[in-house]
Order: structure tokens, then sequence, then C-alpha cells
């Protein structure tokens, strides 16, 4: 279905900004200026936005109903130059008036906690002092992250510049083998394209095998949609979504598809049933194996959690392979809710029962060891696998330390053995 | 004018300025640890007006400022790379560290080499080799972003003129 003053065919991302632009259409190249729908920082960029806007005589925020600002990346405080930074964040929203702070106790990993309390919606734009900000493409907005200055520069004047970018559409068919979940295909995916194959473009995904994802293994595909180079991951609406944003989104949905014909400057076709476990062993998320071709890596320890797989789905899928188990000897295991609420639903539903007489740690959500900040940083030497985003390099710790991407199944699996292993063929060892 | 330090493809934020030092936002201490993860000699050997030069997708990763402000506050003059990694690209124009893609320059130059980067004309000069390389043309919006000063001067110009325009508009009313 084409707009009537639209004058060729446009993708979804396309679509979202010609929305944005009350009805001008763009297409792929073009430089465009508007307003985000949400501003978003943390407790590591928001202080450098400050300094930006101190430092440029504008410390004025002109829109603060349109800022989120969430203290997740060192919250608790991990030590007291982290709390003097959360100290000053805190004082910020005070003197701007941004209500939609969410202090420790309330607080959840960003990208968990926007979503779920209907903060982001479908057709939105939203920015993000986080790389990660690209996971409410999964919703059917547009949304990606920016550094500090783009996100000072948005909260003085209200306005973000992008170059609406060209969109790979990837097109999603048949059903998912048990056990395999969005971080699976996304991992799969990073696979094929490389961590710069989708470099400043659009991940697209829509076709007849979405219905069998649910809504936390789209966020999942989504927020590693950067971890392939892309601007953003968008995801066509579909019942699914509209069933998760009923009675949740604060702002009305408005949902949008790409037109038949549009130009894509690439189409991949995946069919899910073909889809392995799928790890990535260090150090780049694109560095993809089948779980059977990894071979026997000793764990040092295991992280459940993060802005990628901290969801409840998540919990429900590691505790429903740990009931009954323990952790292997001398394997750390670290489960990080993504919100207080996930947290609460997990009691409720048994899962942090099962984690602890396991021999698991369950934390309250931060993003902590993710990127190597505290609540498990990784010794010279060691190896986590881990249900985040990236495996870089000291990502998690010590230069000399490895990590390997998997998703939550896998990850309990591996708690369980003490090395990497496949839920539906644990190894056990015999723990004696 | 400065020595090329030279790294490969996919340099990422993580390895510019590990998270361990995200508790600050002063310049000169992220400085002190840029591309310690890396290379840890670096801080050290780095001169005021010394060039990175890099392969394909440098700046991968977080979003994090803190990595071109330490590129930057070390006293790197300039970035050239095969291509730039979406985020710091958009960074480190923000914050006006000059960055350039081209890659013949970064096939030819050698560790050590002395290069002259004329970054307006988008040529950059080995001295040491005598070649001369181009660099891919940088789009007209950027440009004039880099011109006015970065984002935030180019918000500060714009508003500066919205003010004098409601000033005109007041005193004929």
């Amino acid at each position: 279905m084409l707009d009537s003053n639209t004058s060729r065919p446009q993708t979804l991302t396309e679509k979202l900004f010609t929305l944005a632009r009350d009805g001008q259409p763009v297409h792929a190249g073009t430089f465009i200026e508007v307003s985000p729908d949400v501003v978003l920082g943390n407790d590591i960029t928001t202080p450098v936005a400050m300094d930006v806007m101190k430092e440029n005589g504008c410390y004025q925020v002109a829109v603060p109903d349109k800022v989120v600002i969430v203290p997740d990346h060192f919250t608790p405080n991990k030590d007291i130059a982290s709390a003097e930074q959360a100290k000053r964040v805190r004082q910020f929203v005070n003197d701007q008036k941004i209500d939609k702070y969410f202090e420790v106790g309330t607080m959840g990993i960003e990208h968990c906690l926007l979503p779920e309390q209907g903060l982001v919606t479908a057709g939105d734009i939203i920015i993000g002092a986080d790389s990660h900000t690209c996971t409410y493409g999964a919703l059917g907005a547009f949304a990606t992250g920016v550094g500090s200055t783009d996100m000072a520069a948005a909260m003085v004047d209200g306005l973000c510049w992008f170059r609406v970018p060209e969109t790979i559409r990837v097109e999603l068919q048949g059903r998912p083998q048990p056990y395999v979940s969005g971080k699976d295909i996304i991992l799969h995916l990073i696979g094929l394209l490389g961590v710069d194959g989708a470099m400043y473009k659009a991940l697209e995904f829509g076709g007849q095998g979405l219905r069998h994802l649910s809504m936390d293994d789209r966020f999942t595909m989504a927020n590693m949609a950067v971890e392939a180079g892309a601007k953003n991951g968008v995801f066509e609406v579909d019942a699914t979504t509209c069933d998760y944003l009923e009675g949740r989104s604060q702002r009305l949905p408005r949902c949008l598809y790409p037109d038949q014909g549009a130009v894509y400057s690439q189409v991949i076709t995946l069919d899910l049933g073909d889809i392995p476990l799928t790890l990535a062993c260090p150090s780049l998320p694109s560095n993809t194996k089948p779980i059977d071709q990894v071979g026997k890596v000793k764990v040092d320890q295991v992280v459940i959690g993060s802005c990628t797989n901290g969801r409840l789905s998540d919990l429900k899928a590691a505790a429903e392979v740990l009931q009954g188990k323990k952790v292997a000897p001398n394997t750390r295991v670290i489960i990080i809710p993504g919100t207080q609420q996930i947290y609460l639903e997990a009691i409720e539903a048994g899962y942090v029962q099962t984690f602890i007489k396991a021999g698991a740690l369950v934390s309250t959500p931060t993003c902590g060891p993710c990127l190597g900040g505290h609540m498990g940083v990784l010794a010279d030497g060691e190896v986590a696998l881990a249900t985040t985003n990236r495996n870089f390099v000291g990502r998690m710790g010590h230069v000399g330390s490895k990590v390997y991407l998997a998703s939550p199944v896998v990850a309990a699996a591996t708690a369980i053995a003490g090395f990497i292993s496949s839920p539906s063929s644990p190894k056990e060892v015999d723990h004696g | 004018m400065g020595r090329a330090f030279v790294y490969g493809d996919h340099v990422d934020t993580d390895v510019i300025i590990p998270a361990r030092y995200l508790n600050t936002q002063e310049v000169e201490t992220l400085g002190r640890h840029c591309m310690e993860d890396i290379d840890p000699a670096f801080a050290g050997q780095v001169q005021p007006g010394d060039v990175i030069v890099a392969g394909h997708n440098f700046g991968y990763g977080s979003s994090r400022e803190h990595a071109p402000m330490a590129i930057k506050a070390c006293g790197i003059s300039c970035v050239v790379a095969k291509s730039f990694s979406r985020i710091f690209y958009r960074n480190a124009f923000n914050i006006g560290l000059v960055i350039v893609e081209s890659d013949q320059a970064v096939e030819g130059i050698q560790r050590g080499d002395q290069l002259n980067v004329d970054h307006k004309n988008g040529q950059i000069e080995n001295e040491t080799s005598g070649q001369t390389y181009t660099c891919k043309p940088v789009p007209d919006f950027m440009i004039a972003m880099a011109r006015a000063g970065g984002r935030m001067a180019q918000l500060k110009a714009k508003r500066a003129i919205k003010l004098e325009e409601e000033a005109c508009n007041d005193t004929r009313s």
C-alpha cells in the first residue's frame, strides 16, 4: 500500500522516517533532521552529555518529557567514582525535571525496562546514548544508538540528524527447531553477514516465519543488529507485537509496513528450521559455529542475563534446564533478571528457587558483567559463556580472558556440565 | 604531521577505552588509557600530531563517546581507516576529531611512517615512502557540520540565529 504522496515504494525504515516528517517522503541516502519520540541515556553516557551541554552554555533540556534516564551500567554503584557519576545524573534529572528516571529499586537494564514500561512503541523514532538502543526496533520502531553529544543536542534542541539508511531485508521462513531461539537466529545471521556486513544499513525482519518468534525472541534479535554493523534492526508489526503493546504502550502505536516493491540493497532468506543452536566463539560476534562444532571447552563462568537475554522467557528457558540439577563444581553461574518486574515474576514462577538450589547466584538488575564493569569480571585465562552480546578481547575483564556467546538454554546446560554443552544432549558429568 | 600507529580490522571501542575507565569523563585520564587493551605501549609513545591507521570497521561496538574523546585527548590528529563503525563515525564528527577513509593509504602505510594529512583536500602524504593517497569524499552534510565546529557549535549557531530572528520580530511588533 503506497502513501498518496510517496513517489516510490518504501522500506519500513523509510516509512518510519516519512511518518516522523509528517508524511514528507524520504528515501535511502537523504540527510534529514527529525524530532525523536524518546531520548535515552544511562549512568555512563549521560554525564558526558551533561558536560557537553555545560561547555556549550546550553544546560537546559527542552524536551524533559521525551527523555528517559536509566542508571544501569555501574549500578548499584561499584566504586566511589561510579557513585559520583550516579549522583551527578540524579542531580541533573532533578534540575531538569526529567520524570522518567529509574532509581535503584525500580530500575532495570534499560533495553529490558523501556519496552516493559510502555515507554517505546510502534512507529516511534528513538535515539539512545547506548549502542543497543536498536532493541526497540522489535516493536516496529526506528531505534538507534548514538553518542553523548547527539543525546545532548537532542535534549537541548529536540532534534537529531540522520542519513536514511539502505535496508537489508531478512525474510524469515519455516519454524525453529526445539531449543532454537532468537539468539541462535541472530548469531547465525551475524555469522553470515560479518560484523560489518550491515554497516550503516537497516536490517528489516519479516516473512512467514515471524509468527513463530515471541516478542522476547525479537527483542534479542533487534538488540544484536548493531553487532552486524547495522544502524537499526526493525520488525514488521503483527499480532504478537499488538498483544505485547496492548494495555502497556503509553502512546498510541502507529503500525507501518514496508511497501511491495521497496528497494533493498540485499535480501537474505533464512529458513528458521535449518538454524542450529549457535554460538559465537572468541573474539567477534561473527565468529559463529553450530554447537556441535565447538568442541569440549571448559568454562569458568556462565552469565545469563543482559539487554540481549535477561527477559522472563530467557529465565524460564534456563530454569527448565536447571530444574533439579546442580551447577558444576568450579563453575560460577551468575543470573541477572533484566528488570525488577522480571525478577519478581521469576520469584513467583519459582525460577529463582531453581537457580539458587542449583548453586547459581541471582543478582539485582545491572549491565555489570557484560561489559566487564562489575559483578563477574574475568581474570587472565578464564573462559565465560554468556548470553550477552559482545565477546571482544577483554570485554568481560582481563585481555587474556575469553567469552563465548550463546542462548539461555545453552548457558544453563553449560552451567550443569562445566563445559560448553547442548541442552538436548547434556553431557552430564558425575559430580560425586 | 605525525607518525603512524597501525592496527588491523574491527578495532573495537572496548580496546580503544576499556569499560573499567568509564567511571570518569576526565579526558586526560581517558587519554592515558587509550588503546590500552590492544597496544599497551601506545599511550606512552604517542605524541601530539600522530595518526592512527586501521583497517575496516574502526570503532566497532559501543556508543561510548569516551572512545573518540580518549583518542583526541592523547594528541592523535587524525584517524585513517578503510571504514568506520557507524556510531564512532558520528561521534568523531560531533566532537571534532578528524577521521578520513582511504583504502590505499591503509594498505600503503607502515607503522612509524611520517604522514601529512590534508583532510580538507582529501590527501594524505607519506613522507617516509614518498607516496600520496586520496581519501574518500565526505558527504556535504558532514563537511558543513565539521566546518561549523561540530554538532553543538552548529546547534549553538542555529539557536543564535533563531534568537536574533525573534528579537527582530519583537522589534517589528
